[in-house]
């Protein structure tokens, strides 16, 4: 899967966004690889492709900008899943399934080679829980793909999403500071993006993918 | 097999807000008190500045009690159940929940502690509403007063005085009742946002002002001030800045030698001796059972606890629970309505990014008997709350003023432009106890353990929904004088579980209506004490916990003056 922008377009960016001589070297390195596709771990390679093709259509990639795809947001559901969000791997597993047979249904073909407009009018389908084969029904599995979706976009990267802060970038988020002055505080000078992540900050100990904690 | 300890004079369940107050003033005067407390201790470098953990997760890394034990509810006897919240926010581990609550440190108003007896002088006898249990408070805001000041000072409360001895101080609550000298330090400071507020409420004839926080604004007790980092919401501090009871009063108690403080250890019953006394409590702690007697015995496991653990602790000298035999336990269940705040969309960004929900602009013109209810058909009202905090899963789930779908393209221009352009107001409401609003125990849904939850039947009542939409109606007000285009008024939803809990083991004089007396000890088992927000009689429309900490400091102080009475 291609990056959304080429090495050189982000250097551009980079550059005229005055960043390149602003953000650290560590920082830096983190927005120069190409994307390459995330591993996935807990999805099949079938289910990983339709859950990458919803949250491409949840949050997309437009003129705007890179989204939830870019993010990794579905990277960060299927790392989730094997701890924080293990409550709902049967919900994606039949979830995604059943979409995938709804657009069968609908179209004869599967979601993930639908055109966009195909692809948005069966997640609406989801979304006003009109579609059938779903257990409990569409809107559940609409809800939960599309909350999860929120988080991997715009939780910390430590998550396996926010990939090269894409979701922060999107809405402004300037990025984790432990100290905040007076002047980052006023609503005519807004503090720069700083692209560090809570777990980039050794004084904290953090188990990510701690069991006991769930949210579904 | 059980392990039957060696006796103590006091021991306390849960080491919390409430609990790990009441341990200093017993330590400090020699008495030895065992503190049992579900969870473990935390330490800075638990508190990473990571919102999913934090706000999403449920602190995943302390212990899982109150996650496991949410309280299921329904509206009334005939309706059924809602879906049960998967978490509860509530924290387990010494500190409590004031290890990552907002620290918004208030006072309650005067008003708050005789609702019948002053309504009755400035409106006539029959605004109380039907079905209301409401009762004066056994004691006045001048009774509570030197308490309050004490743990200002001890804790380190933060704000503008706005009424010393009388005098009244506009950069302060105006309405709030008299205090005898000003706070320890100054509040939290103010930014662009928040003085755009202030501005507004200026305009419109208001007294806005800082919250009080418990929050360092500066170095206090060798503790740093704080960053304004943008993680208090449901977040540890990570420079203890923030004055929970597990930087101030707990470590303060264990340094006495007095206080030994067991952790992991889950309560599961109060004992009784013969004489129906309270004789220990019996513990769970990595897999063994313990029995910790004691001659006094403070329960403080915050109020959904409090009523379960008594419910859980019969016995044949109380057969439907501990300190029930007048059927009060449970009772005069409140809430704070939290639900129901305004959304305000600004046309410019905000910069609500980093700061904290103790950092803001408040208004008190419509809260409590502030205003003149003459002409308006409900008692009571809220305090209005706009604050300095935003993080972006917060921002980006934002509601859209009907102005984008949910998801698409759309949606994504929407929050690329507005995620920082929108604010919520918390309007913390007056809400009363009724006849029908209490806790009990559910009859089929138990935690791990194999106890029954707690079961809220609780519904807002006419006096609560008129004053939200009246309160919310002048919070849009106040949003369209900042510059606010378009503003947003939250459902008040259901009473479900909440953070900001009352009653089950009301306060009063009279045991046929009250769990406890004036000073906190039950009125059927003299040696049981009980601390929290369980005790308290009215919601007041402010945060509880400042309150909830000067009453159990006072029943400790109570104990302590007289111990041979109480613990024989
Ligand atoms: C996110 C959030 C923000 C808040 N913000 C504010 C605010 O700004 N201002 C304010 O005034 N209030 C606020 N509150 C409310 C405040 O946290 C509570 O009022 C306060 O913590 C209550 O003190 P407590 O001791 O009753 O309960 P807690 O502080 O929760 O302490 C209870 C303790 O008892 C322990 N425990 C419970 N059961 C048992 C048992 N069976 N055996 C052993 N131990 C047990 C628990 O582990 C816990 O440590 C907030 C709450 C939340 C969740
Ligand atoms: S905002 Fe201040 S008090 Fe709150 S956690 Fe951050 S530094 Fe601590």
């Amino acid at each position: 899967m291609a990056s959304f922008l080429s090495r050189r377009e982000m250097l551009k960016r980079a550059a005229a966004a005055g960043m390149t001589s602003a953000v650290p070297a560590k920082a830096l390195a983190q927005v120069l690889p190409e994307r390459t596709r995330d591993q996935f771990e807990n999805l099949s390679s079938v289910e990983s492709k339709i859950l990458e093709a919803i949250v491409s259509r949840l949050i997309p990639t437009d003129e705007n900008g890179p989204g939830a795809l870019e993010a990794g947001a579905a990277n960060y559901i299927d790392k989730g899943l094997a701890n924080a969000l293990s409550k709902s791997h049967t919900a994606y597993s039949s979830g995604l399934a059943a979409l995938d047979a709804y657009a069968h249904q609908l179209t004869g073909r599967g979601f993930v080679v639908l055109e966009h407009s195909e692809q948005d009018s069966l997640l609406e389908d989801l979304e006003q829980n009109l579609a059938v084969g779903f257990d409990p029904d569409s809107a559940t599995f609409f809800n939960l793909v599309l909350r999860h979706t929120i988080e991997g976009t715009f939780s910390d990267p430590a998550y396996g999403g926010n990939q090269d802060f894409i979701g922060w970038e999107m809405i402004g988020y300037p990025g984790i500071r432990l100290g905040v002055t007076v002047e980052q505080q006023q609503m005519d000078h807004f503090p720069q993006m700083n692209r560090v992540s809570a777990h980039d900050l050794p004084m904290f100990d953090v188990n990510i993918s701690e069991e006991s904690g769930n949210d579904d | 097999m059980t392990i039957r300890l060696p006796g103590t004079d006091v021991v306390t369940i849960g080491l919390g807000g409430a609990g790990g107050i009441a341990v200093l003033p017993l330590t400090e005067s020699g008495i030895d008190v065992v503190g049992l407390e579900a969870g473990r201790w935390m330490s800075p470098s638990d508190f990473a500045p990571d919102e999913l953990r934090n706000n999403y997760r449920g602190w995943p890394q302390s212990v899982q009690k109150a996650n496991r034990e949410v309280p299921v509810h329904r509206a009334n006897e005939q309706s059924p159940e809602f879906a049960r919240d998967s978490l509860h926010p509530m924290m387990n581990a010494v500190g409590g929940t004031t290890l990552h609550y907002y620290a918004r440190s208030y006072r309650l108003h005067p008003w708050d502690f005789s609702v019948v007896s002053e309504t009755a002088r400035r409106y006539g006898g029959d605004r109380i509403p039907e079905g209301s249990t409401v009762e004066d408070w056994p004691l006045t805001y001048a009774d509570l007063e030197p308490f309050y000041d004490r743990l200002e000072y001890e804790l380190g409360v933060g704000g503008f005085a706005g009424n010393i001895n009388g005098n009244i101080d506009t950069r302060g609550n105006i309405f709030e009742g008299p205090r005898t000298r000003d706070y320890p330090m100054p509040p939290l400071r103010s930014t662009k946002f928040t003085e755009m507020m202030s501005d507004a409420a200026r305009r419109l004839g208001y007294n806005p002002f800082p919250s009080p926080a418990a929050i360092n604004s500066q170095t206090h007790n060798n503790r740093p001030a704080c960053q304004y980092h943008g993680f208090c919401n449901r977040g540890g501090c990570h420079l203890e800045a923030k004055n929970s009871t597990a930087v101030t009063t707990i470590p303060k108690a264990e340094a006495t030698g007095n206080l030994k403080i067991v952790t992991q250890s889950h309560v599961t019953k109060i004992h009784v001796d013969a004489e129906g006394r309270a004789s220990g409590v019996e513990y769970l702690r990595d897999g063994e059972t313990y029995i910790q007697p004691a001659e006094v015995v403070l329960l403080a496991g915050y109020t959904y606890e409090n009523t379960r653990l008594l419910l859980l602790s019969n016995s044949d000298a109380y057969p439907s629970g501990l300190s029930n035999n007048h059927g009060q336990v449970g009772r005069h269940y409140m809430t704070h309505a939290q639900r129901g705040g305004v959304l305000g969309l600004f046309p410019h960004r905000l910069n609500r990014w980093y700061g904290l929900p103790a950092q803001g602009s408040g208004i008190d013109e419509w809260a409590d008997d502030n205003f003149d209810h003459k002409d308006y058909d409900f008692i009571g009202g809220a305090h209005f709350w706009v604050s300095q905090d935003s993080r972006p899963i917060l921002a980006s789930r934002m509601n859209t003023f009907g102005r984008a779908p949910r998801w698409g393209s759309q949606w994504k221009e929407f929050i690329m432009e507005n995620a920082d352009r929108w604010v919520g107001a918390h309007l913390q409401k007056t809400t009363l106890p009724y006849e029908d609003n209490y806790l009990d125990l559910h009859p089929t849904i138990t935690d791990p353990l194999g106890f029954p939850v707690c079961r809220i039947t609780a519904e807002y009542k006419d006096n609560e929904k008129k004053l939200a939409r009246f309160t919310q109606e002048k919070m849009e007000q106040w949003f369209r004088e900042a510059g606010a285009i378009d503003t947003f008024r939250m459902p008040l939803g259901p009473m479900g579980p909440s953070t900001h809990a009352y009653g089950g083991t009301r306060m009063g004089n009279d045991p046929d209506t009250n769990v406890v007396n004036r000073w906190g000890f039950s009125h059927e088992v003299p040696n049981l004490g009980i601390l929290g927000a369980s005790v308290m009689g009215t919601s007041g429309a402010r945060n509880p916990t400042l309150t909830v900490q000067a009453l159990a400091w006072r029943t400790a102080q109570h104990l302590v003056e007289n111990w041979r009475n109480i613990a024989i």
